[in-house]
């Protein structure tokens, strides 16, 4: 228990400069990993945006003029330079570095930064009673050192040969012999790994040391178990790339050969390398923590989407112990299911068979979790606000990413989906659908504790639908394409002949992308508007029962003005004798 | 292109004879999929509309059924198990694990690069010539040793893969440089290949025609455009694919040797 006390380690800083630029506050640092992972989000996605137009139309037809471009052909021509996109055709080496760009940007600067960092340092303090996090400058270093290695990662275009373009897996030996701007990735990777593991260690200590009296483990919300087993996951799995990030840096720099293999060529000369090394040794390193990510990914956002419902259903959670568990489990499992993965790798192939069955076993507590969480809606009275659209439509949109990774995570059937956009379609689900709309609905239902107002619900559902709708239409025509057989990662698909079959669905999903970017206005005018102009929130806008609802909106610096105390669990929703519908964990009575 | 840009939405024909358990595999998975998600998918929404919220309405505080809440988690997990050991263990040992002995199984070698499929045929003495580093130019893209009496007979193509139909074969990889990827859609299985050691795969063809060779692991610019061709051919038509091939070869070779005769 606390026993840190709410008289403030540090004081109220008065200066514009020490409150909102070099804050030690976990509201102000979540509010700005809040706003820097939004901007990587939408750069990540503008250079997807382009992608599609690519692969939508990916050579010129019979009516191709190079004098006259079109307006809109001749404006990207202009604008990314003849070097990138000759005539507005995308050149293959720049569709290499946005498509790697593109992962590394979502998945490191984007999703994890938003569901861990940013939801995580504003909420997780305020709902286990704490004035602020354990380490409040370890805090505060973790989102610099972040915008750094964002930064860094970023200006890896500007290298000679562009950006890193060798994946977001980075695989050797081609990421070894690729151009500069790899190793400013693997440096940008370091920094930003670092930054991860100061965060999760404040995030565990403050977890387990920092909560009000009277909230126990078992009276913790939901989201703070998902934040503390995240924290884990990130503690655990990301050292093993940073070190592998290390051995590929010296690879690359110091002449070593972790990964390249005697007698490897370059063109029709040998690599200069005294050999030995192996690249499955990458993919090992590589999987060992890109796996236990992809729960880092969804973990943050199953936890929104509980306290999402469970506030907007009126009764408690089903099964509180269940989900728990099946957190834990989760946690525990993702350490040994990385090898599914690589099953046409050229590792051992009889060690393919207990990869199955671990992952086949995995996602028994993902099934416990939908079942528990769909459950949760028996006997409710269910409020259809913007947050609950979000986290409702989480709950199929996860569904169909959890179901096709089954025969993906079986490997007879894995043998021919391998690599296809059948895995692109799958991954997507869990993580744009699935984890970034549990992530906008966070946005929308923690919105008026950060900022004392409300956002807008007219333009809330605008974007949901939108959004919805868009994202379906992006990712589901993926497994089709998948299916038939088309890769991933071909700037041109229909060179390769047996793709023009499915190509058409290449324009339903650039539709599909533009429907996207275009729902996003009314969500980045309702964001901004409601700072200033939103209608007044009051401290508990949702008539909700756990901590963050019990200081003011916004929270001050210290959060609460006394010490709170916990008396009962997080979700005392419509209990039976008492009038409110809510009882919130605060009240003595 | 001359092919229309279409919307096909399941898997091309194979081409296979393994590819039957597989492919009713992939239907039975689907259909399972589909199910499960149909079932569930009508009980969410009917509980969205059931539970909407009404003026005046309170929701239950408890709900009965927390050990019936395992029952969906024990039926995945019972299906999952018939699924590893009906046909996960069977099949992969199968499709992975065993590799038709040479006897039963014609071999070919293959040898990957940025951006080019090497296939390096035996010949009749069932020997591939050595390859050596050193060697590899231009003219010679495996590096095989002339000197090498096993290389005398062999035959090399590039980017074209003649096979005959009704045979096994299996092919023997490398890469040369980075990893590379051998699909063929029709063929249903695929394996990496990388440097420095050898992975192979073997394919029972079942139907004559040509098929496209796509590599699926990023191994570069060039990657988009690294396409090859397998010809599984009638019995009589490979057999005089091998021979023309061999007489280039020798044709070339002497050649090669009347120039550098000429020369010193």
């Amino acid at each position: 228990m606390s026993d840190h006390g709410h008289g403030q380690a540090h004081g109220e800083p008065t200066s514009f400069l020490w409150k909102y630029v070099f804050s030690v506050d976990h509201k102000v640092i979540g509010i700005q990993y809040l706003i820097t992972s939004f901007l990587f989000l939408l750069v990540g996605f503008s250079m997807m945006l382009l992608m599609r137009y690519q692969l939508a139309w990916p050579q010129p037809g019979a009516d191709f003029d190079p004098e006259n471009l079109g307006a809109l052909r001749g404006f990207i021509a202009w604008l990314f330079g003849e070097t990138n996109m000759p005539y507005g055709y995308m050149d293959p080496a720049f569709y290499n570095q946005l498509g790697a760009m593109h992962g590394t940007i979502m998945i490191f600067l984007g999703v994890v930064p938003l569901g861990v960092a940013a939801f995580g340092n504003f909420i997780l303090p305020l709902q286990i009673g704490a004035d602020d996090m354990a380490f409040p400058r370890l805090n505060m270093a973790s989102y610099w050192v972040y915008l750094v290695g964002g930064i860094i990662m970023m200006s890896s275009f500007l290298a000679p040969g562009g950006a890193a373009q060798s994946g977001w897996t980075s695989y050797a030996p081609l990421s070894v012999v690729a151009p500069t701007g790899q190793t400013i990735w693997l440096i940008a990777m370091i920094v930003i790994i670092t930054s991860s593991l100061l965060g999760s260690i404040n995030f565990i200590v403050t977890t387990l040391n920092m909560r009000a009296k009277g909230m126990t483990l078992g009276r913790m919300p939901i989201f703070c178990w998902v934040q503390l087993v995240t924290a884990v996951l990130l503690l655990l799995a990301f050292p093993v790339l940073e070190a592998g990030a290390v051995l590929q840096l010296l690879d690359r720099v110091a002449g070593s050969s972790f990964y390249i293999p005697k007698d490897m060529m370059y063109g029709d000369t040998v690599f200069p390398r005294s050999g030995g090394g192996s690249p499955l040794l990458w993919q090992h390193l590589f999987w060992f923590l890109a796996h236990p990510e992809v729960y880092v990914l969804l973990l943050p956002a199953m936890g929104i989407v509980t306290e999402i419902i469970v506030t907007n259903t009126r009764k408690p959670v089903f099964g509180y112990k269940e989900l728990v568990g099946s957190f834990l489990l989760i946690g525990a499992l993702s350490f040994v299911v990385w090898a599914h993965h690589m099953f046409v790798s050229g590792m051992r192939t009889s060690i393919a068979n207990l990869f199955v069955t671990t992952t086949m076993t995995i996602s028994v507590p993902s099934v416990a979790i939908l079942t528990c969480l769909i459950l949760s809606l028996r006997g409710a009275q269910i409020r259809f606000n913007t947050p609950m659209l979000f986290a409702l439509a989480f709950l199929p949109m996860f569904g169909i990413g959890g179901l096709t990774g089954l025969p993906l995570g079986f490997a007879p059937t894995d043998l021919y989906l391998h690599d296809t956009y059948y895995v692109i379609g799958h991954f997507h689900y869990v993580v744009a659908p699935g984890s970034l709309a549990a992530l906008l609905g966070g946005t929308y239902y923690w919105f008026p504790k950060m900022f004392g107002r409300k956002m807008n619900e007219p333009l809330g559902k605008v974007h949901f639908w939108g959004t919805l709708v868009g994202l379906n239409l992006v990712f589901f025509p993926m497994f089709f394409q998948g299916m038939w057989g088309m890769n991933r990662r071909l700037a041109d698909p229909t060179l390769h002949l047996h793709n023009m079959p499915v190509q058409g669905w290449s324009t339903v999903i650039l539709g599909g992308a533009i429907l996207i970017a275009v729902s996003q206005i009314p969500f980045v005018w309702n964001f901004f508007w409601s700072i200033w102009r939103g209608e007044k929130a009051g401290d508990n806008p949702w008539q909700s029962t756990t901590l963050e609802w019990a200081c003011p909106s916004p929270p001050p610096h210290g959060n609460f003005a006394t010490p709170p105390v916990v008396y009962r669990g997080p979700y005392e929703y419509s209990v039976p004798g008492r009038k409110a519908d809510y009882w919130p964990q605060t009240d003595a009575t | 292109m001359n092919q229309e840009p279409g919307f096909e939405f399941w898997m091309p024909p194979a081409a296979v004879g393994f590819a039957g358990e597989l492919d009713s595999l992939m239907v039975l998975l689907h259909v399972v999929m589909l199910a499960m998600f149909v079932i569930w998918g009508a009980y969410f929404g009917y509980s969205l509309y059931a539970y909407r919220s009404r003026p005046g309405g309170r929701a239950v505080y408890h709900v009965a059924g927390e050990k019936a809440s395992f029952i969906p988690d024990a039926l995945v997990l019972a299906f999952e198990v018939w699924l590893i050991l009906g046909y996960g263990i069977p099949l992969w040992a199968k499709l992975k694990q065993e590799t038709p002995p040479p006897t039963e199984s014609l071999q070919i070698r293959l040898v990957a690069q940025q951006f080019a499929w090497n296939f390096q045929y035996p010949g009749a003495d069932g020997k591939f010539g050595r390859r050596e580093v050193s060697l590899v130019s231009a003219g010679n893209s495996i590096g095989l040793d002339e000197s090498d009496p096993a290389s005398k007979d062999d035959i090399l193509s590039i980017n074209n893969l003649h096979v005959p139909v009704g045979r096994t074969f299996t092919l023997l990889m490398t890469s040369k440089d980075v990893i590379h990827d051998f699909q063929v859609n029709a063929f249903r299985n695929k394996q990496d290949i990388l440097p420095g050691m050898m992975t192979t795969l073997w394919f029972d063809p079942t139907v004559v025609g040509k098929y496209e060779i796509g590599c699926a692991q990023l191994c570069g610019l060039g990657h988009t455009q690294m396409v090859g061709n397998v010809f599984v051919d009638e019995p009589a038509d490979y057999e005089a694919w091998l021979k023309g091939q061999l007489e280039m070869r020798i044709g070339t070779a002497d050649a090669r040797r009347d120039l550098e005769e000429a020369r010193s």
